[in-house]
């Protein structure tokens, strides 16, 4: 199975195709070569570190050949930053705007007296009949590192609480996010990987 | 969809690997190096007993084991899915680029980074500061005014003091970048008696980063400890799996009776 992974130098891709291809899939890398996208089967964004780095989408032309893919109803998942970026944007780079899939911002986590970044692992809240985390129970943990997300709002597909519940995961249509690492995350987060490669779609020419 | 309750991030056990020319070595104080078996076959096992996160120590650190070291890191990171953390000789962004390409998650830079502190913000530049852990091997110093805020740095494996400070060191650590610290105190390192809590302690008091407790784990409550006095939000675990505790995950099972979040059934 074919899946498009986008690099936009946001650090390090070795862990996610890896992963995918323990699964079975078959990624390419496209750092620019945009007739990739507008052919993919299946689009993987990860991304790790600041979200100004996104701006490498908007420069290179993928963003507005993301969103073509999305509206062609390819299955899209995001992973840290790549889901973070599927909101409007984030108070980390308030210069620099997401995708705006979903109507919310990304903010840091607020000032307690824990520790920021949220490193370590965590368990989830799954909302019944998410797609991405089905046969994900409760108790499962996965594995995050960040200082920014998202909003707990209808779009969550599964919560998380550290100082605050935030969104741990994100599913509307055809388009999905995690906060946490499935790459990293064992064998739950090879589950979650295997449900996003499985969910067949209606994807338009 | 409430998140209320107890719930809360889990303390992690990181199991270490120390590999020389290839192989897990175990010694003390590394020192009659006895073979221990291959370090892909290892990190694998430790995974699936339950350590939540693996680090490779690679303690040859020659210019010659630096192909060896990216073959076993590439070999080792294949079928591992939990986080991967390399250190040992990586001195330059490049060095550190090569053990991301092979497959690691994160590196650990030590003495390099004492004496290039710009070496911590250019890692973390190019692959975000989780990918950043200073290690810093560190002593109390009875001569100063506060032993264990003033503990000293040291280098060369606990011989050669660094000229720094532990608590400056590791904000200046945090201020330039880094994800995280790995704190080893040279006094507890190999005596089985326990973590030095009060340093572990001052150095997570004094940073806004997650801090690795290593050295002197002897026994479960050691673990317990670390995590409650000694504040510390990770904590090695070498030789432990050697002395009575078999896996990972008994030692989940035990901190967890004495009321430790820990990642569990893993």
């Amino acid at each position: 199975m074919r899946v498009t992974v986008i690099d936009y130098k946001a650090g390090n891709l070795t862990s996610v195709l890896k992963a995918l291809r323990h699964l079975g899939a078959e990624p390419e890398v496209t750092g620019g070569d945009l007739s990739l996208v507008a052919s993919a089967e299946r689009v993987v964004l990860p991304g790790v570190g600041h979200f100004q780095a996104t701006e490498r989408l908007d420069a290179t032309g993928l963003t507005t050949a993301i969103r073509a893919a999305i509206t062609r109803g390819v299955p899209f998942l995001g992973i840290c930053v790549g889901m973070q970026w599927l909101y409007a944007g984030s108070t980390e780079a308030p210069q620099q705007p997401g995708l705006g899939h979903f109507a919310e911002s990304c903010t840091r986590f607020r000032e307690s007296t824990e520790k920021v970044p949220h490193v370590g692992w965590n368990s989830l809240e799954v909302k019944a009949g998410s797609r991405l985390l089905a046969g994900v129970d409760p108790g499962e943990y996965v594995y995050f590192t960040h200082s920014f997300k998202g909003p707990v709002t209808g779009d969550t597909a599964a919560a998380s609480f550290y100082i605050e519940p935030f969104a741990a995961a994100v599913e509307r249509g055809n388009v999905m996010g995690a906060q946490f690492h499935p790459e990293k995350s064992g064998a739950t987060g090879l589950k979650i990987l295997r449900n996003f490669l499985g969910w067949t779609a209606k994807v338009s020419a | 969809m409430d998140c209320e309750g107890e719930r809360m991030i889990t303390k992690r056990i990181i199991a270490c690997l120390d590999v020389h020319g290839g192989r897990v070595v175990k010694g003390v104080q590394f020192i009659d190096l006895v073979d221990a078996g291959d370090p892909a076959t290892q990190a694998a096992r430790h995974a699936r007993e339950g350590a939540d996160e693996i680090v490779l120590l690679d303690i040859t650190a020659t210019h010659e084991g630096r192909a060896t070291l990216l073959d076993t890191v590439r070999r080792t990171a294949r079928e591992l899915f939990v986080p991967f953390c390399v250190g040992g000789g990586i001195r330059t962004a490049d060095d550190a680029a090569q053990v991301f390409e092979a497959g690691a998650d994160k590196v650990s830079v030590n003495s390099a980074a004492l004496k290039d502190p710009m070496l911590i913000d250019a890692i973390g530049r190019s692959f975000g500061a989780q990918a950043v852990v200073v290690a810093i091997d560190a002593r109390r110093d009875p001569g100063a005014v506060d032993p264990v805020r003033d503990a000293q740095v040291f280098v060369q494996g606990g011989r050669k003091p660094a000229g720094r400070r532990v608590v400056e060191w590791a904000r200046e650590a945090e201020a330039r970048g880094a994800g995280e610290i790995l704190l080893t105190s040279m006094d507890s390192d190999g005596t089985r008696a326990g973590f030095d809590c009060e340093l572990t302690a001052a150095v997570s008091e004094a940073v806004g980063i997650p801090v690795i407790a290593s050295g002197g784990a002897g026994t479960v409550e050691h673990f317990a400890d670390v995590f409650g006095r000694g504040k510390a939000d990770a904590a090695l675990a070498a030789s432990i799996f050697h002395f009575g505790v078999s896996s990972a995950r008994s030692l989940k099972q035990e901190l967890a009776k004495a009321g430790v979040s820990v990642r569990l059934p893993c």
